[in-house]
């Protein structure tokens, strides 16, 4: 999905990059597993060849911060089932088009057997759609996190505002920080289980730069407080996650565990209020489906009865039925840390890029894709 | 011509077709073999023959840089041309939509013949179908090319060996990232422009110059990265390609960092990849810098013995700050239809 960037040359500079390699070598006191929970992150990791670079004794793993990714089958089979009715034109992000339903079929292949689908840039851009073709109903699939939820509640209120008949929205966004909350119950317990201080489990966070312009970081406190891990808001240059990766090695030779703002040139500490009250008045809290991980609490966004009339679940009835996790697939212990991609059984044979079978392969910034794009050099 | 759109009378094969084929295609075409006007072209042709097809389906077709007419032509010349081959002739396939103006259709011919004269080759043969409208977007052309093979065997993309240099005749991406940001309507900071050209001429002072060329390939669709995993691939060897040599302009580089684009898979249309044994690297390079669509040449890469950390068929890319992954292959489309 398109993103606005922050990127600046002086972030990538290699022997700034070097150096902060070298303290971060130097100041580094025992194995350190962080965890990153953002897509871009996952890519911007492995396409500097950061990894490569990585002191030993960091271990990076991908969580699940790709929203593509995190899109459940049933939500996907929901996708589908409108794609295929008379008169409804799907706008969507195009990194959805890939990503296989149920039974394999995806929006890609409902476009080519006739379904009309186009591929938009903003939800805005849906918009106009539905205004260009007034007698086809336009539905806009809303998949993301709260960097793009905001945008979608804002379109739903021009919608509304316009009286707008034949637009709605298919809302599946979801949320940051019920996923880390869940991450964190499940490592405490994976610890527990295997006994050993460091073995499956996550001793840091990354947060996510996009989301937290909208968050901010109060809403990660907890992180800190109730789970006692450090946890940095990082950028995307490299320069920005090894600068992030300093301040959580540093707090953990301190015994502390804090939620810090490294990037502090788009995150404000109380990130986007205006933002946060627009998604407040469209979007109400619900339990939310994450692909490979299930059902979590509070964890997703519905549209509220006020704008039921844009609320594409309730225009066509639509329910989310319970689908299978694909046999074999690994993909659930992977985006909880538990799994290296390449530990997975079916990685780069039955599941490739080009036949993904588990959510963490479909989109580029999946982490099973990224393994496999970069590689593990 | 009299009408100001074309009709699906100019695809009959009538009058009105007569009219089209000479006061537009043999005009502009202008050469003795096409102009015969028999069914087909009566060739000469020395040794091995080197023959390409390509069909061009570009939307937008006019575009800053070029347009169909010029890329349809240097495309297939190109290819052509990667076999180490001299190009002679080519053929030209259109397919019209009914309602296309006159006057952009003779731009566009207009441009495919000083496209064919710069690069010194005749089109002469033809076809022309008008298709009602909706049937095809504007215009599409197809153009197959035949041109001489001067030495065998020829260079090819399986004869890469350890130890060659990977050198590049220019930047990467401009074609692409111009059309991706014309079709998509975003406004970018810095202009960019198609870098659409032939490239035949400087390909015969290569081959003049160092006969142990071992490979010539145009990085069309898929950029740099697809076509050097394809060589990788077909030599049954690794490659490495050092990040901060490949070339790409400011303006590519800020409409890739906006769009989420990576120059090195968009597409070039007048640019070649040339690897040759080490020692040869240097006079490759000022061969290709004496001709202006060679101005910006590089060496960006190595060619390795698989095995040592990379297997047979894998590029990896040395990143600016030391770092090392793999340069995989694009997996589907990145942008639809951009040649």
């Amino acid at each position: 999905m398109p993103q606005a960037s922050f990127s600046s040359k002086e972030f990538a500079d290699p022997e700034l990059c070097k150096g902060l390699l070298r303290t971060l070598r130097d100041e580094l006191d025992g194995p350190l597993r962080f965890m990153e929970v953002c897509g871009s992150h996952t890519v911007a990791i492995f396409r500097s060849g950061l990894r490569s670079l990585l002191p030993e004794g960091i271990t990076h793993l991908s969580g699940p911060g790709c929203p593509v990714c995190v899109t459940h089958d049933s939500e996907i089979a929901a996708f589908l089932a409108l794609a295929e009715k008379d008169n409804v034109t799907i706008a969507t992000f195009g990194d959805l088009m890939r990503v296989p339903g149920p039974k394999g079929m995806s929006l890609k292949q409902a476009k080519a057997q006739g379904a009309r689908v186009q591929v938009v840039y903003s939800p805005l851009d849906a918009l106009a759609l539905a205004r260009q073709e007034p007698e086809r109903h336009v539905v806009f699939l809303g998949v993301g996190f709260e960097t793009t939820a905001p945008g979608v509640a804002a379109t739903i209120q021009t919608a509304a505002a316009q009286k707008l008949e034949n637009f709605s929205v298919l809302c599946c966004h979801k949320l940051v920080p019920p996923a880390l909350e869940a991450l964190l119950q499940t490592s405490a317990a994976s610890q527990q289980e295997v006994g050993a201080a460091s073995q499956g489990g996550i001793d840091a966070f990354l947060l996510p730069g996009h989301v937290s312009t909208i968050l901010g970081v109060q809403p990660y406190a907890f992180i800190a407080q109730q789970y006692h891990t450090p946890a940095v808001v990082a950028g995307f240059d490299p320069a920005d996650i090894l600068q992030a990766l300093l301040l959580l090695v540093r707090m953990r030779k301190q015994g502390k565990a804090e939620v810090l703002n490294q990037y502090s040139r788009a995150v404000q500490d109380n990130g986007n209020p205006r933002a946060r009250a627009v998604m407040d008045a469209v979007f109400s809290t619900v339990d939310a489906p994450w692909r490979g991980i299930g059902l979590l609490p509070g964890s997703g966004l519905a549209i509220r009865p006020e704008y039921a009339a844009f609320d594409a679940m309730q225009r066509f009835s639509l329910t989310l039925a319970p689908t299978p996790e694909p046999k074999g697939c690994k993909c659930g212990a992977v985006l909880q840390g538990l799994l290296t991609p390449p530990q997975c059984p079916l990685f780069g044979k039955a599941c490739t890029p080009a036949n993904p079978v588990g959510p963490c392969m479909v989109s580029t910034e999946g982490s099973c894709a990224a393994y496999f794009a970069y590689g593990n050099l | 011509m009299s009408d100001n759109y074309i009709l699906l009378d100019y695809g009959s094969g009538g009058k009105s077709a007569q009219r089209l084929v000479s006061q537009v295609f043999v005009r502009h075409f202008a050469n003795p073999v096409l102009e015969t006007l028999d069914d087909a072209a009566l060739l000469h042709m020395n040794g091995p023959i080197a023959m390409s097809t390509d069909g061009y389906t570009v939307d937008p077709i006019e575009f800053p840089g070029g347009d169909i007419g010029c890329l349809a032509v240097n495309g297939t010349v190109n290819d052509v041309a990667m076999l180490g081959a001299v190009p002679k002739y080519l053929s030209c396939g259109f397919i019209i939509e009914e309602g296309l103006p006159m006057d952009v259709l003779e731009r566009i011919v207009a441009s495919m013949g000083n496209a064919a004269k710069k690069a010194g080759v005749l089109i002469v043969t033809g076809d022309t179908k008008v298709v009602p409208k909706g049937a095809a977007d504007k215009l599409f052309i197809t153009t197959t090319g035949i041109g001489e093979v001067q030495r065998t065997p020829a260079p090819s993309g399986h004869n890469a060996k350890p130890g060659d240099a990977v050198l590049l005749s220019g930047s990467m991406g401009d074609h692409g990232l111009t059309i991706m940001a014309l079709r998509e309507g975003l406004p970018l900071e810095m202009e960019t422009r198609s870098d659409c050209a032939p490239l035949n001429h400087m390909v015969a002072a290569l081959m003049q110059a160092i006969p142990q060329v071992h490979t010539l390939r145009d990085p069309t669709r898929g950029g740099l990265a697809t076509t050097l995993n394809e060589i990788a691939g077909q030599s049954g060897v690794a490659i490495e390609v050092e990040e901060s040599q490949v070339p790409v302009n400011p303006g590519v580089a800020a409409g890739c960092a906006v769009l989420g684009l990576d120059p090195l898979y968009l597409a070039n249309e007048g640019k070649l990849i040339c690897i040759v044994p080490q020692e040869f690297a240097e006079q490759a390079l000022a061969t290709m810098r004496s001709f202006p669509e060679g101005a910006g040449a590089v060496q960006v890469g190595t060619v390795l013995e698989p095995g040592k950390g990379l297997q047979q068929g894998q590029v990896a890319l040395r990143t600016p700050m030391g770092g090392r992954r793999l340069l995989g292959m694009l997996e589907g489309e990145q942008l639809p239809r951009i040649c």
